[in-house]
C-alpha cells in the first residue's frame, strides 16, 4: 500500500492505493489514474545542463524528451555530466540517443547556444 | 629595518597612514582583514558628528571638532561624499527640555555652532517628526558620510603617496629590539623604528605584546536596519534621540547613497568577532525608532547588520606613546565619534608623536588627491555620451540596483588599493548594496574579480578566510 | 530626442508578450529595453519543465518557453536593445537608458509598458538572526550560478522557504550531487505548487518542516550551521524546539517583490502587491503608462503573465492609435477579508465585456466561498472547493453584474457555514 500526493490539480488529494491498485481519496478521477501510474510506472522528465564550449555561458541546458523511469534518474545525470558540447547548439538538438537505454528517448538541448 | 609599521588599516589607520605618506619614509600598513576598514570602521552609523556632544577638554571633544572641520577639504581631496545636512538632537519629553540647554552649553564650550529649535521649528522642517517632540538642538555642520570611502580612499591615497599594504595579516607577537621592535605576524617578521597601535578591537591585545597595561576596549555593539532609498527626505537631518528611560541614542538617518538608517542599539558583548544579530534586539530599535519617527517604512528594509564600537574603559580615546617607549604609539579606544575625528587623529599622531621620535622630511611630490572616482549615475547626459564613447564599458551596468557600470568596477579594480573580495568591491562601488543585495549582480561580480585577478571563481572571496561562494565546479569530467 | 510610438521596459516573458501582442494590433514603431544581455529575462535560467501548459498546450523548459516569444518578436522585426537598463522615467515617458553600443539615450515615447519583473527578498529584507557569513543567498542565485556558470553554492544545504524556485533548486542541487538537509517553511503550508512538492521534495526523501524558521545562522567566513526553530501563532521562534543542521549553504526562498522603482518614482500608487495599481487595461494613474507581469503581482505560472501582459500590450497600442475609448473606472477594487491583493485596482463599470479579477488569499482554505460586494451588496459568490495562496485566482466577472453602478468592488472569503 502507498501513500501520495496527487499532482494532478492544486487540490493536492492524499491518495491511498492498494496492492491490487484500487485508489482512494481522490476526489476525482484523474487521482485514479494518477495513483495507478505513480504506482506502477513512475516517471520523469530530467532537467539538467551540460558543458558547452564556444558561446556565451558555460552552461547549456538540456532535458529527456519524455519522461524516463524514476529509477533511471541518477543515471541519466550520469550519462548527461559526461557530455560536452561546442556551439552553436540549438533547441531539440539531440545530445544523448536513447538515454539509459530507454527505446526513443533522448536528451535534447532546450536552448539556442549561438558561437561567439 | 622599516620607519613605520601601523597595525589596522580602519579609519584612524587609515588617516594615520594618509599623513605619514607626506613624508620620505618606509611605512607598511599592516591589516588583519582582506580589506581596509572592514571592522568598525565600515559597520557604524556613517555621521561625521559636529562636536556638541563630548564633554570639553577630552580627546574625543578636541578631535572631533577639528576632524569636522577638516572635513570638507578631507573629502573633497578622496572625493569621498559628505552630506553636511546637520543634525537634529530631539526631545520628546517635557523633562528632556533642559538638557536641551545643557547640549547647547557643551556646544558652545566646544565652538560648534548649534541652535535650540521650538517643536512648530521642528515639525517644519522634519514633516514626518513624531507630533510629540518638543524641541531639538540643530549642528548645522554634522552630517553623513560615506565611512567605506573614507577609509579606502584614505588608504589609496596614502599607497598612491609610497607607503604599502598587506593584508590577511594579523600581528601575534611584538618584541623591542634595538633601535626599534620586531613585529611578528601569521605570515612574516618585520623589524622597524616605529609601531602605531591603530588595532581598533584588538588595539589593547596588541599594547599588552610589549607592556601590562591600566586599560582595555570592550566591544560595544549596535545593530541597525537599512531601509532601501525609496525617496529622497523622509527624513533631511540626522535624527538622535535624547537619552530617556524608553531608550537612548537610535538614530535615523538618510545616508549618502540615499538609503535610510535606523540604529544602533547598545550592548556589551564578550567576543570580539561576534557581529551577530538578534530579533529581541532590533525589534527594540525598531520601537525606539518609531517613537521619534512614527512612519518609517520598515517594509523598504534589505539588510540589517551589526557593528562594534571599541569602547575605551577610560571613557576618552587613548592617543599617545606606550608607557615604555616613545616610538610604540597607542591610537585606541577610538569608538563614536571617532570616523569624524580620524583625519584629525591621523595628523595628531604623526606630527606630535611620530615626528617626536623619526625624523621626518616632507616629500617634493605628495598628492593630496586621489585621481576621483566616476559615477555614471550622477553625470549629466552629455557627459555620459562622452565617457562611454572613449570607454564602452561605462555604459553597461552591472548592478541595476545600485546603477553601478563595468566601467566603475574596473576601475576600482585598477586603484593602488586592491579589491580582494566583493565585499570590498560592493564597498567601493556599491555593486550589491541595493535591495536585490546582489541576487542579480552578485554572480556577474564574482566573475569580474576572477577575471581581474587571474583566479578561479572557486577562489573568489566574499570577505575573510574560508568565505568563498562558490565551491564546486560541476560536470568537471566533461571539460 | 528620438520619438517612438511604445516602449517597453524589460525583455522578458511579459515585455515580448507585450510587444508582439502591440505589434499585432497594429503598433510598428516599438522599442524593448532589456537590460540582460539576452531576451527572455529570468526564465533563461529556469531550466526546469513546467511551462506553457496553457499557451502553448505543451510543457516547456524556461528557455523553450523563452525561445518562442522570442521568435515571435524576431518574426515581427521589433526593435529590441539589450545591456540596455532603463535609469530613469518621466511623466512625460520619456525614458532614458544606456548600453556600451549607443551610449546614453533618452527616447520619448507615446505609451510605456513597464515589465521590469521582480526580484527576490533577500536575507537582509526578514533580518535572519546571527551571523552573515558567505552561504546565505537567493534560490535566483544558487540558479544562476548552477544553470548558467556550471558552480555549486554548496554541498550541504539547508533551504529556508517553500517558494518554488526554492523547491526546484533542492532538487537541482540534489542531481548535482549536493545534500539537501531540509525546507523550513515560516507558515503552517507549502507556498510551493503541489507537484514541485512532490517531484522536488518528496522523489528525493527531503523533508519539509512547516511552521518552522532559521532563527539563527552560525558561521565565521562561510556558513557552518543554521538552527530552526518551531513559530507559534505570531510567527515567533517558540524556545525548546530547536533543530541544528551542520550545512554550508542556506538558500532563501522567501518571496519576490515587483521591481517597480521606475513607477514608484513617479508617486503611481502602489497596491498590496506591492506593483503600481492599474485599471482593468492595466494603465495606472499616468495615461499611457501601463504595467504587467511580475512587475505588477507576482505570478506563479509564466502562461497568465503572457497572457496578462498581451492585454497591456493591445491597451497600449488602442492608446497609440486612438482607439481606445474614453473611459471612466469608476469602481475601485479592494481586498477584503483573507485576501492578500487584488489587480486590477480600478474598473469600469461601463462596457459590455467581462473584467479579469486576479487575487491571491492568505491562507489555505477547503470549502469556501470567493464573494464580490459592490458597494456592500453581493454580485457574485463563487465555491471554492480548496483554495491557496502559493496559486492565483482568476475570476472573469460579465460587467452586467455591476448594472452601470460606481462604487467599490470588494473581493472576501467568506467560509461555507458562514455563508446564509
Amino acid at each position: 500500500m502507498r501513500e501520495l500526493i496527487c499532482i494532478c490539480c492544486p487540490r493536492g488529494c492524499r491518495l491511498t492505493v492498494d496492492d491490487d491498485l484500487n485508489v482512494t481519496g481522490n476526489f476525482c478521477p484523474r487521482g485514479v489514474a494518477y495513483g495507478k501510474s505513480e504506482v506502477t510506472n513512475p516517471t520523469r522528465v530530467v532537467t539538467s545542463t551540460v558543458r558547452i564550449e564556444g558561446s556565451d555561458l558555460a552552461m547549456c541546458p538540456v532535458k529527456t524528451s519524455e519522461p524516463i523511469k524514476k529509477g533511471n534518474i541518477f543515471k541519466c545525470m550520469e550519462e548527461i555530466n559526461k557530455i560536452h558540447l561546442v556551439a552553436p547548439v540549438h533547441i531539440g538538438d539531440v545530445i544523448i540517443h536513447n538515454v539509459c537505454g530507454e527505446e526513443g528517448i533522448d536528451v535534447i538541448a532546450t536552448r539556442n547556444m549561438e558561437k561567439l | 629595518m622599516k620607519d613605520v609599521i601601523i597595525i589596522g588599516a580602519g579609519a584612524v589607520g587609515a588617516f594615520i597612514a594618509r599623513s605619514l605618506s607626506r613624508y620620505e619614509v618606509d611605512a607598511l600598513i599592516i591589516e588583519k582583514e582582506y580589506d581596509v576598514g572592514d571592522v568598525t570602521s565600515m559597520a557604524n552609523s556613517a555621521i561625521a558628528h559636529s562636536g556638541y556632544d563630548p564633554v570639553p577638554g577630552t580627546k574625543k571633544a578636541i578631535f572631533n571638532v577639528k576632524g569636522n572641520r577638516m572635513m570638507d577639504q578631507v573629502c573633497d581631496e578622496l572625493d569621498v561624499s559628505f552630506d553636511k545636512c546637520g543634525t537634529l538632537t530631539i526631545a520628546l519629553y517635557d523633562e528632556q527640555l533642559p538638557m536641551l540647554e545643557a547640549l547647547k552649553k557643551r556646544a558652545d564650550e566646544n565652538g560648534v555652532p548649534s541652535e535650540i529649535l521650538t517643536k512648530e521649528q521642528v515639525i517644519a522642517i522634519e514633516p514626518n517628526i513624531s507630533k510629540e517632540v518638543k524641541g531639538a538642538l540643530l549642528c548645522p555642520t554634522g552630517g553623513n558620510i560615506n565611512p567605506f570611502t573614507l577609509t579606502a580612499h584614505a588608504v589609496e591615497n596614502a599607497l598612491d603617496n609610497g607607503l604599502n599594504i598587506t593584508f590577511g595579516e594579523e600581528v601575534v607577537a611584538i618584541e623591542k629590539i634595538d633601535g626599534g621592535f620586531k613585529v611578528t605576524t601569521n605570515k612574516n617578521t618585520y623589524e622597524t623604528k616605529v609601531v602605531i597601535n591603530a588595532a581598533g578591537l584588538h588595539s589593547d591585545d596588541i599594547a599588552r605584546m610589549i607592556e601590562p597595561i591600566d586599560w582595555s576596549v570592550k566591544a560595544r555593539k549596535g545593530e541597525y536596519y537599512v531601509l532601501n532609498h525609496f525617496g529622497k527626505g523622509f527624513v533631511k537631518h540626522v535624527l538622535f534621540p535624547l537619552p530617556s528611560e524608553k531608550g537612548k541614542g537610535i538614530l535615523v538617518t538618510q545616508t549618502t547613497s540615499g538609503n535610510y538608517l535606523v540604529g544602533p542599539s547598545s550592548e556589551w558583548v564578550d567576543d570580539k568577532e561576534d557581529f551577530s544579530t538578534d530579533t529581541l534586539t532590533l525589534a527594540d530599535v525598531r520601537r525606539q525608532a518609531t517613537d521619534m519617527v512614527p512612519n518609517i517604512p520598515f517594509y523598504e528594509q534589505i539588510r540589517v547588520y551589526a557593528g562594534l564600537r571599541a569602547t575605551p574603559s577610560t571613557h576618552d580615546f587613548i592617543i599617545e606613546p606606550s608607557k615604555s617607549y616613545k616610538d610604540f604609539i597607542n591610537v585606541a579606544g577610538i569608538e563614536s565619534p571617532g570616523l569624524v575625528s580620524s583625519p584629525a587623529i591621523g595628523e595628531y599622531v604623526v606630527e606630535e608623536l611620530v615626528k617626536a621620535v623619526l625624523p621626518l622630511k616632507e616629500k617634493a611630490s605628495w598628492n593630496p588627491r586621489i585621481k576621483p572616482y566616476i559615477k555614471v549615475a550622477d553625470l549629466s547626459f552629455d557627459e555620459k555620451n562622452e565617457l562611454i564613447k572613449k570607454n564602452p564599458h561605462y555604459g553597461k551596468i552591472v548592478c541595476g540596483c545600485e546603477k553601478v557600470t563595468l566601467g566603475e568596477i574596473e576601475d576600482a579594480m585598477s586603484r593602488s588599493l586592491p579589491v580582494n573580495s566583493i565585499k570590498a568591491l560592493k564597498k567601493r562601488t556599491r555593486a550589491g548594496f541595493g535591495k536585490c543585495q546582489g541576487g542579480f549582480c552578485q554572480p556577474n561580480v564574482l566573475n569580474l574579480i576572477a577575471k581581474n585577478k587571474g583566479i578561479s571563481p572557486l577562489e573568489v572571496k566574499y570577505d575573510g578566510e574560508g568565505s568563498e561562494i562558490v565551491i564546486l565546479e560541476v560536470k568537471k569530467e566533461a571539460k | 530626442m528620438r520619438e517612438v510610438e511604445l516602449a517597453i521596459i524589460g525583455g522578458g516573458s511579459a515585455g515580448l508578450s507585450a510587444a508582439v501582442s502591440a505589434y499585432d494590433a497594429g503598433v510598428r514603431d516599438i522599442v524593448i529595453l532589456e537590460k540582460g544581455p539576452f531576451l527572455g529575462g529570468i526564465l533563461n535560467q529556469c531550466i526546469h519543465n513546467g511551462f506553457g501548459l496553457t499557451e502553448f498546450k505543451e510543457e516547456l523548459t524556461g528557455p523553450e518557453f523563452a525561445a518562442r516569444f522570442i521568435a515571435q518578436a524576431k518574426e515581427r522585426n521589433i526593435e529590441y536593445h539589450l545591456n540596455s537598463a532603463v535609469s530613469s522615467l518621466t511623466k512625460d515617458k520619456v525614458l532614458s537608458y544606456m548600453n556600451p553600443e549607443e551610449g546614453a539615450v533618452q527616447i520619448k515615447a507615446k505609451a510605456v509598458v513597464m515589465a521590469a519583473g521582480c526580484y527576490e527578498r533577500s536575507a537582509g529584507a526578514i533580518a535572519i538572526p546571527g551571523d552573515r557569513p558567505a552561504g546565505i543567498l537567493t534560490a535566483g542565485q544558487a540558479q544562476k550560478f548552477l544553470n548558467e556558470q556550471g558552480y555549486m553554492v554548496g554541498k550541504r544545504v539547508f533551504i529556508l522557504g517553500s517558494g518554488d524556485i526554492g523547491l526546484i533548486m533542492a532538487r537541482r542541487m540534489t542531481l548535482e550531487g549536493a545534500k539537501v538537509l531540509g525546507v523550513a517553511e515560516l507558515c503552517a503550508w507549502s507556498n510551493g505548487l503541489n507537484r514541485n512538492m512532490v517531484q522536488c521534495l518528496y522523489d528525493y526523501d527531503i523533508p519539509l518542516y512547516l511552521s518552522h524558521t532559521v532563527s539563527r545562522c552560525e558561521g565565521k567566513g562561510r556558513l557552518e550551521r543554521v538552527i530552526i526553530s518551531e513559530v507559534d501563532e505570531r510567527k515567533q521562534p517558540i524556545p525548546g524546539t530547536e533543530k541544528v543542521f551542520d550545512c554550508d549553504t542556506l538558500v532563501l526562498s522567501i518571496g519576490l517583490l515587483p521591481n517597480n522603482d521606475l513607477l514608484n518614482n513617479l508617486g503611481i500608487p502602489q497596491g498590496r502587491s506591492r506593483g503600481s495599481e492599474v485599471n482593468e487595461k492595466f494603465e495606472t494613474s499616468i495615461p499611457g503608462i501601463f504595467s504587467a507581469g511580475n512587475v505588477l503581482h507576482v505570478h506563479d505560472l509564466v502562461d497568465n503573465v503572457v497572457e496578462e501582459a498581451r492585454v497591456a500590450g493591445k491597451a497600449a497600442a488602442e492608446y497609440i492609435l486612438g482607439t481606445s475609448e474614453e473611459v471612466e473606472n469608476d469602481i475601485t477594487v479592494v481586498p477584503g477579508n483573507m485576501i492578500g491583493y487584488v489587480v486590477p485596482a480600478k474598473v469600469s463599470s461601463k462596457g459590455d465585456d467581462k473584467v479579469s479579477v486576479k487575487f491571491r488569499v492568505r491562507e489555505p482554505s477547503k470549502n469556501v466561498y470567493i464573494v464580490y460586494e459592490l458597494n456592500g451588496k453581493q454580485i457574485k459568490k463563487v465555491f471554492k472547493p480548496v483554495i491557496i495562496p502559493s496559486e492565483m485566482e482568476i475570476q472573469a466577472l460579465p460587467k452586467s453584474l455591476f448594472n452601470g453602478e460606481s462604487g467599490t468592488l470588494t473581493v472576501s472569503l467568506i467560509k461555507k457555514e458562514e455563508v446564509k
